[in-house]
């Protein structure tokens, strides 16, 4: 065998050269923001009651503010309980009069008209979601807003062919549907909600999250604009306490709820003692479990999806990373190069990975928490990255030599801070990923389909990503196991939450 | 409790990290070298695809798309590889290497002039000690098939013509057929011959086909000792593609990392705007950084490229767009 010998190979100096122009990043972004003035935002919007915008009774108002700059960005009405009752009577008045006895062809038309509509105004409503919520307009852009729709086209499809579904002959709507959603997806969760619970027959009351209210008063607009009859979907906005209001309201059948685990225990308690159906999509501690056959390059970018999307405000977000022992130091030290390389800062330009935090409040979490994981004695990596001196923000962070028992390995984080642990046998690896009080999602990344599958059959959870992560599609069901709640939502499965079976 | 300090990351974590010395492993045996291939981390196609997808997303404006045009314009090798090549055609094609736009002495030249092996002579006397260089495919360009000999001899005729560069070609039917040594042996037998002219490593993806095979042949033409790979020769049905370029980006990218020595990366077929053009810096910028940011380091193989550029550049100076026929057509 004939072989090359390069020139210079006596030398074994193995001194790093680390050039200054080596490191990544050389070619800087000009900045490429997205205009504002696309969201063309009104400054204050009411409660969308009855197919009209009215004044919330108490007139009480409270403003939603973009977490980037601190900046107001509209102000929204603060809904009482007597303001809930009103949507409420709405919607019963809509299901009695209107929906129930329209037919699942025509339910269909006004379904596949939202979704058009999400499509068409598409730019505005990323811009809106990036402006209310943090979340970069690449992100807002390429999944929220698309998938939103994609939600209305798909359940367009279910609304005729109900008996079809599996669940007997003639499915039944179940009524008015009080539903509640979380501030991390504002306008998907509303599609994730709305398209399944429309297709079904039944009428709906969505109360948006405080801080992210505006999507879902532009998708309110929309259902002005799909001439969708008045009472058929009401939005009213405001804290804890219109969710609270909606919760109790006799006149709701079902409560469909997104968010906190904390606040999904109290939801059932009080449920418990209703004929309310419910369904909760909870928190999660989502454990990311790679082999060492991997591949590492997709494995490195999954991992990376998995708890930096959103800024990690994903409820099935891959917190954990539990790695083989073996490739272990190889996996840590191209994701701390991967996240130095993250894109920070202005939501609104097109080049930014990972925006702002939503709230101060949660940025006030997540600090804990990462305090915490300090104190505990993990190693902690930060990116180097600026942060803007306005606004909610926090540096992309790895912990690694993570312990099954710290905080950082067992408690919801949402934020962008991942955990790394290792294991030795996919027994192992099963047994940490099953070690915790959620349930939601998994991934799993193997060259070896058979191990897979194994290793999948053994996870609980309701969610499994094999060589992927944070993969989201309207025909496949999505919900958690355990304290991450039940019930599913999308696919087949997405219509039983909606109807009498 | 004990308080660990925070630990920001380290300069040597922040990017590539490229040995002083050249270490790269001596090949001694097929067994040895498919023991290494063995070794590579596998690709996983849709995640590899869904990344160069995502990354053609960046959106490069203002100075960024000004520094990017002039980069790409000086990576330029302006090719023509037609059966109806002339001198009269070589000889038109190097002026407008030399100074892709004679108005403006700002544009940087390209980076070199790529014909067949017939006419490096030609081009090397347009050249004359102009810095563009003369690039000359071989080696039975682009099916390769040909006996080692001849294709030795390609290689030095065109070298002792004067070119600066060779793009060769693997044996893709060796490859696919597992003969992975022969493959290697030419590389290295190829590299011989060429003294001192750069060596490009054709791998033609496109007859490869799959990602895991894109990686491994990186790999081999980089122990054969390739100064640069390339994707393809733009006679294939498929030429570049962006997720190619990327695993082959991440090759080169472990390659250096592993062994101290930096191989450039060329892409090549059907890259005909400056949209295309800057995609590829864009995977170079966030894949293997700004080392590879350079001519030296990173190629476009192409000919209609190098116009578009030039008009993309002159709408970013003038605020508008100018007809085509503003620059020569080649």
């Amino acid at each position: 065998m004939r072989t090359f010998a390069p020139t210079n190979s006596v030398e074994t100096d193995m001194t790093d050269r680390q050039l200054a122009n080596s490191e990544l990043g050389f070619l800087e972004y000009d900045p490429a923001p997205e205009s504002a003035s696309i969201a063309q935002l009104r400054p204050n919007y009411g409660l969308f009651v009855d197919g009209v915008f009215t004044d919330p009774g108490s007139h009480e108002q409270f403003t939603s503010i973009n977490p980037a700059n601190e900046e107001i960005v509209a102000t929204v009405a603060q809904a009482s309980a007597q303001d809930v009752d009103r949507a409420v009577t709405a919607a019963r008045r809509a299901y009695d009069k209107v929906w129930s006895k329209t037919t699942g062809a025509e339910r269909a038309k006004y379904l596949f008209r939202i979704a058009r509509l999400i499509q068409e105004r598409a730019r505005e409503l990323a811009v809106v979601e990036t402006l209310d919520n943090g979340k970069p307009i690449r992100e807002s852009r390429d999944v929220d807003v698309p998938l939103a729709a994609a939600h209305f086209f798909y359940y367009a499809g279910w609304a005729d062919k109900l008996e079809h579904a599996g669940f007997g002959a003639d499915p039944r709507s179940l009524g008015v549907a009080g539903q509640i959603i979380p501030w991390n997806f504002p306008l998907l969760m509303a599609a994730w909600k709305l398209a399944p619970a429309l297709a079904a027959g039944n009428t709906c009351v969505l109360k948006p999250a405080e801080t992210t209210p505006l999507s879902a008063l532009i998708l309110a607009e929309i259902l002005q604009q799909a001439e969708l009859p008045p009472g058929v979907v009401n939005i009213v906005t405001g804290d804890g306490s219109t969710g609270s209001a909606l919760v109790d309201n006799p006149g709701v059948d079902k409560i469909a709820f997104t968010g906190s685990t904390e606040v999904g225990r109290s939801l059932q308690q009080r449920v418990a003692t209703s004929q309310k159906r419910l369904t909760l999509e909870l928190g999660g501690k989502g454990a990311n479990i790679v082999f060492d056959d991997a591949p590492i390059d997709e494995v490195i970018e999954g991992i990376i999806d998995g708890i930096f999307f959103n800024q990690g405000h994903v409820c099935c977000a891959g917190s954990r990373l539990l790695v083989q022992e073996t490739i272990a130091d190889e996996v840590l030290r191209r994701l701390v190069r991967r996240v130095e390389q993250l894109r920070v800062g202005d939501p609104l330009d097109k080049n930014t990975d990972v925006g702002a935090i939503n709230s101060a409040a949660q940025l006030a979490r997540i600090r804990e928490l990462s305090d915490v994981g300090e104190r505990e004695g993990a190693t902690r990596y930060t990116s180097s990255c600026a942060l803007p001196v306005k606004g909610y923000w926090f540096a992309p962070t790895i912990f690694a030599d993570v312990a099954q028992s710290h905080r950082i390995a067992r408690d919801e984080i949402f934020g962008p801070v991942l955990s790394v642990l290792t294991f030795r046998t996919p027994e192992e690896a099963v047994a940490k990923a099953n070690n915790t009080n959620y349930g939601l999602a998994c991934g799993v990344w193997s060259e070896k389909g058979s191990r897979t599958l194994w290793v999948a059959q053994r996870l609980r959870a309701g969610v499994i990503w094999a060589n992927t992560y944070n993969r989201f599609d309207p025909t496949s069901p999505f919900g958690g196991m355990r304290e991450s709640g039940f019930g599913r939502e999308g696919g087949r499965h997405g219509l039983e939450a909606y109807l009498n079976v | 409790m004990t308080t660990v300090p925070l630990r920001i990351v380290r300069e040597t974590d922040r990017g590539v990290r490229i040995p002083l010395a050249a270490t790269v492993p001596t090949v001694e045996s097929e067994a040895q070298l498919r023991a290494l291939l063995a070794s590579l981390s596998g690709v996983d196609a849709v995640g590899a695809e869904a990344r160069a997808a995502r990354l053609a997303t960046r959106s490069i404006k203002k100075s960024t798309k000004l520094a990017a045009i002039n980069l790409a314009i000086s990576m330029v090798d302006l090719t023509t590889l037609e059966g109806a090549d002339t001198p009269g055609r070589v000889s038109s094609l190097c002026t407008k290497a030399m100074r892709p736009d004679p108005r403006d002495a700002s544009v940087p030249h390209a980076a070199a002039v790529c014909v067949y092996p017939d006419l490096v002579a030609h081009a090397r006397a347009v050249l004359a000690d102009s810095p563009v260089k003369v690039a000359s495919v071989a080696t039975a360009f682009p099916s390769g098939r040909a006996s080692l000999h001849v294709k030795l001899l390609d290689v030095t005729e065109a070298v002792a013509a004067g070119a600066d560069e060779i793009d060769m070609v693997i044996d893709r039917g060796a490859f696919l057929s597992g003969r992975i040594g022969q493959v290697f042996d030419e590389i290295v037998a190829v590299r011989e011959v060429c003294g001192a002219a750069h060596l490009k490593v054709i791998l033609e993806t496109g007859e490869l086909v799959t990602y895991d095979n894109v990686r491994r042949a990186s790999w081999i033409a980089m122990l054969g000792g390739a100064d640069f790979i390339k994707t393809s020769t733009g006679k294939a049905a498929v030429s570049a593609t962006g997720s190619t370029a990327l695993v082959m980006l991440e090759a080169v990218r472990d390659f250096a990392e592993q062994t101290g020595r930096v191989v450039g990366v060329k892409v090549a077929g059907g890259i005909r705007t400056t949209k295309d053009a800057i995609r590829y810096l864009v995977l170079v910028n966030e894949t293997v950084g700004a080392t590879w940011l350079s001519p030296d380091y990173f190629r476009f193989g192409a000919s209609s490229l190098l116009n578009d550029l030039l008009m993309q550049r002159l709408k970013q100076h003038r605020g508008a767009y100018v007809r085509p026929d503003e620059f020569s057509g080649d």
